[in-house]
């Protein structure tokens, strides 16, 4: 990971990476969309309400994946003092925030009508919910700390979002550790509880969706290296 | 009650909202990076 570690060399494969990340992800994710929404049938029992899981699934997936990512960069800063580390940290931590609230809305929209409730005080929720706090506090303590360093964030920081990582097998196994209205791992390691003709669009959109996710870090972290950029010259401007 | 009120309003608030973030970021980037090559001596 070190030969990344200069911003120029980064730079040089990230901004070609950001277009080649973004469209196919955007098509990948329409296809999908469009598939869950015309093409595959109705839920027996949840009825056409089941094709909200072709975003909710993914939104969760990235929530979940965006805090990981958090983890490892801070990994990467404190032991590995990898100078992009704690750059890649602050670019994750908005559209992870983001599409946790995407997953704690949807989720909320598909229980209404599936459950008779917006929301219930249980495991999955609380601890996505949690979740969701966790970012608001990270981008707090990035915002607050960034300009005292390289544009990314504190060392202070990074240990919250190493130390906040916790909280992902705790979402992870919610549904089995406590009584939940939310269904139970349905697809795992050993394969999926979900009917064939249900979940092939589920690929298309988690792999769409993933693809746009990291094609949007890639043009945070471009627009920190480049601010950098910006703020390194004025300082040399006003030294003299 | 009708299922597709659901559905839609799950999925235009997803798309508007990662329409909107990929454009904020985007022209973050731009904004900067022209920024940034302009002011180059």
């Amino acid at each position: 990971m070190h030969r990344f570690a200069n911003p120029a060399r980064f730079l040089k494969i990230a901004r070609p990476l950001t277009a080649w990340l973004f469209w196919p992800g955007l098509v990948l994710l329409l296809t999908g969309a469009a598939c869950g929404l015309f093409v595959t049938p109705a839920d027996y029992l949840q009825g056409d309400t089941v094709r909200i899981l072709y975003i909710h699934v993914p939104a969760a997936w990235l929530g979940m994946g965006g805090w990981t990512g958090i983890a490892i960069a801070a990994l990467m800063q404190l032991v590995w003092r990898h100078p992009l580390a704690s750059i890649a940290g602050r670019a994750i931590a908005m559209p992870g925030a983001f599409f946790t609230a995407i997953c704690l809305i949807t989720g909320s929209i598909w229980g209404r009508p599936t459950w008779g409730t917006w929301w219930e005080w249980d495991g999955r929720m609380t601890s996505m919910l949690v979740l969701l706090f966790l970012y608001l506090g990270y981008i707090a303590l990035a915002n607050a700390s960034a300009r005292q360093g390289n544009g990314g964030v504190s060392p202070v920081t990074a240990i919250f979002g190493l130390v906040g990582a916790i909280n992902i097998p705790i979402i992870n196994r919610s549904v089995v550790w406590w009584n939940s209205l939310h269904q139970g791992p349905s697809i795992t390691l050993r394969g999926s509880s979900i009917d064939g003709a249900l979940l092939w669009p589920l690929g298309f959109t988690l792999i769409g969706f993933t693809l746009l996710f990291a094609a949007i870090v890639l043009m945070r972290m471009r627009a920190i290296l480049a601010q950098n950029k910006i703020e390194a010259r004025m300082q040399r401007l006003a030294r003299g | 009650m009708n299922q597709w009120a659901f559905v839609i309003g799950a999925y235009a608030l997803t798309f508007l909202g990662t329409g909107l973030i990929s454009l904020l970021s985007w022209r973050a980037m731009q904004g900067a990076e022209s920024r940034a090559s302009a002011d180059r001596p």
